[in-house]
């Protein structure tokens, strides 16, 4: 039987990460993410593995460039600005296809914001955050133990699809202690089988890693394989949680620290003896769209409520995804103040 | 017959897009001259530029990496982590290396990376059509110092290799120019001893290269020559620097 230990979100993704085969780690010190690059700094070095505090996240999102073209697998970790500076490399990993995995660890914003919880990057995060016509993975652990299995799911997407996949958390999530049952080391599948890495050009022809088409219409080609890649993903990797969904008339919408908010707030709904339900998705980008539309065929009489610590966000996905179908409320919060189930019952 | 002179195995037999009369053709045949003779084709990984040089993957018949401008050595030192045993080095321009990537050029030196960089310095940023660069010369015109850079305004010239002489951790330095045959071989010898440092595990060594872009400097190749020899090297003179 595996026994469970106590530990905060961010060194669940930490030790996540060893386990799941991390060869690489870069990061830059940013609040709430500290404990997690200070776990790195420890366990790597234990495993035989790489850390590098790098001189910001302009470089360590570079420094991970250069690991992964090498066919490794690659980790970084930052809070909201810290991953603004990131964009840029991340651009760069979407441009030459090559997987990475990337935490956020959200705090308030814009600006320097503060250090409070808020999940006020969803936009960023799926909706390209840098330039260009790509997306990541976005994934949304809610617990810590989430936070941990997602890292391996996190890694093995990536490399499955060439893409940087991101873990979208928050303070809350990252400081939090919770029971967590460890797994075992796992080998990376994927280790090897990466022909396209660079590793000197052995007993092949040269590799080039690089993101730049000047050829007539290299680009545009190159892009529309993207394309074609992120609509195989939009059908086969949405995730998400979902309660009560059968006998619901009232639908909350959360993702996250804010969907153990909203699940408490369904169970009091519940006990009122109202019909409500759940839907949490796990996969941001691709949004779970066709939960919402298999539900909107089955019931006509249904509303949605979304909340979030921000200012509407995610809402926007939801209002895409109900197109119209049925009304959708909104109660949000952030830069310091968290919904409560008080203030979500209240706005019903 | 004897064949005395011949193409790099490792550069690849191709029309050049460089402008008659640039240094950067000069240096890719170098860097492959001194691959062929240490024979390390098949263990290198070059990270390229964005500058004129964005794309030396064509020329260059070995594993290469891209890089956002001025991250080169951020991602060389991503590649040579992982595998200590590949040999890794930068090419990169002055705008690349000392002016958007100046915090990873530092960073990079002073964590004493076993990479080697090469560094073209032609006081001028190529590829955009000729801007000012930090190593632009007092008083030389470009398109956004049109009345020549102002040392009041604009600072003088940054000197990199005098700059990081001062790091504890960077195992060589060296300033050469591409003037004439002679400063050529000698310009080999310094790149020869830079990626020689690596594969013996000595540390960061960055050679930094003035060259010229008659392109932009509005002059005749050959008065471009003339221009490094007599402008250039008075401000930045050649030589080791450690
Ligand atoms: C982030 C970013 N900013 C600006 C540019 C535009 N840009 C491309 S090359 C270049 C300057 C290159 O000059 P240098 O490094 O001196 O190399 P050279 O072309 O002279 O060889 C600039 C500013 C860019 N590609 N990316
Ligand atoms: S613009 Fe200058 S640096 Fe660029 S290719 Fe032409 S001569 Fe060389």
């Amino acid at each position: 039987m595996n026994t469970k230990i106590l530990m905060t979100g961010n060194e669940a993704i930490g030790e996540a990460a060893v386990r799941a085969g991390c060869d690489f780690y870069a990061g830059y010190p940013i609040t709430p993410q500290n404990e997690l690059t200070a776990y790195m700094a420890k366990r790597m070095p234990q495993e035989g593995r790489i850390f590098i505090q790098a001189e910001s996240e302009l470089a360590a999102i570079s420094m991970l460039m250069g690991a992964s073209a090498s066919g490794k697998r690659v980790m970084t970790t930052s809070s909201s600005p810290g991953i603004s500076l990131k964009q840029e490399g991340i651009s760069y990993l979407a441009g030459a296809e090559l997987p990475a995995l990337i935490v956020n660890i959200m705090r308030g914003g814009p600006g320097l914001g503060n250090i409070a919880p808020s999940q006020s990057d969803y936009f960023q995060a799926t909706k390209g955050g840098g330039h260009g016509d790509y997306h990541c993975i976005v994934l949304a652990p809610s617990s810590v133990q989430e936070g941990y299995d997602l890292v391996f799911l996190g890694f093995e997407l990536a490399d499955k699809y060439r893409l940087p996949t991101i873990i979208l958390g928050d303070g809350m999530l990252g400081q939090m202690m919770e029971a967590l049952e460890l797994s075992a080391f796992s080998s990376q599948p994927s280790a090897g089988k990466k022909p396209w890495a660079l590793t000197g050009c052995k007993a092949r022809k040269p590799n080039i890693v690089k993101s730049f088409y000047m050829h007539e219409g290299g680009l545009e080609e190159f892009n529309k394989k993207l394309q074609k890649r992120y609509r195989q993903i939009e059908k086969q990797e949405q995730r998400f949680e979902n309660s009560h969904l059968d006998d619901s008339d009232i639908v909350l919408v959360a993702y996250g620290s804010m969907a153990r908010i909203a699940r408490s707030a369904v169970d009091a709904l519940r006990k009122k003896g109202k019909k409500a339900g759940l839907i949490r998705p796990v996969t941001l980008w691709p949004f779970p769209f066709d939960i919402f539309d298999n539900l909107l065929r089955k019931k006509k009489k249904i509303k949605f409520f979304v909340t979030e610590m921000s200012y509407g966000q995610m809402l926007e996905d939801v209002r895409l995804a109900v197109n119209g179908r049925a009304p959708v409320d909104f109660f949000g919060r952030s830069g310091g103040g968290i919904p409560t189930v008080e203030e979500i019952l209240e706005k019903i | 017959m004897k064949k005395i002179f011949a193409r790099p195995m490792s550069l690849r037999d191709i029309d050049t897009h460089y402008c008659a009369g640039c240094g950067h053709g000069i240096v890719h045949r170098l860097v492959c001259e001194i691959i062929d003779e240490l024979d390390i084709r098949e263990k290198t990984i070059a990270v390229c530029p964005v500058g004129c040089a964005v794309i030396a993957y064509d020329y260059w018949d070995f594993d290469c990496c891209e890089a956002a401008h001025g991250r080169a050595m951020a991602v060389a030192t991503g590649i040579k982590r992982v595998q200590p045993d590949k040999f890794v080095f930068t090419y990169q321009g002055d705008g690349d290396l000392a002016a958007i990537g100046t915090a990873e050029t530092v960073h990079t030196a002073n964590r004493g990376e076993n990479i080697s960089v090469v560094f073209i310095n032609n006081a001028v940023y190529g590829m955009t059509g000729g801007q000012m660069a930090p190593t632009t010369l007092v008083s030389q015109k470009t398109t956004t110092t049109p009345l020549g850079r102002n040392a009041a305004r604009e600072g003088h010239p940054l000197r990199v290799c005098e700059l990081l002489s001062g790091l504890a951790s960077v195992a060589y330095l060296e300033r050469t120019a591409l003037d004439s045959s002679g400063a050529v071989i000698k310009t080999k010898k310094a790149l020869k001893n830079a990626f020689l440092n690596q594969l013996q595990g000595k540390g960061f060594s960055l050679v930094e290269i003035l060259s010229p872009c008659p392109t932009c400097w509005g002059k005749s190749p050959e008065e471009s020559l003339r221009w490094v020899k007599e402008e250039m090297t008075k401000v930045f003179p050649l030589g080791r620097y450690k």
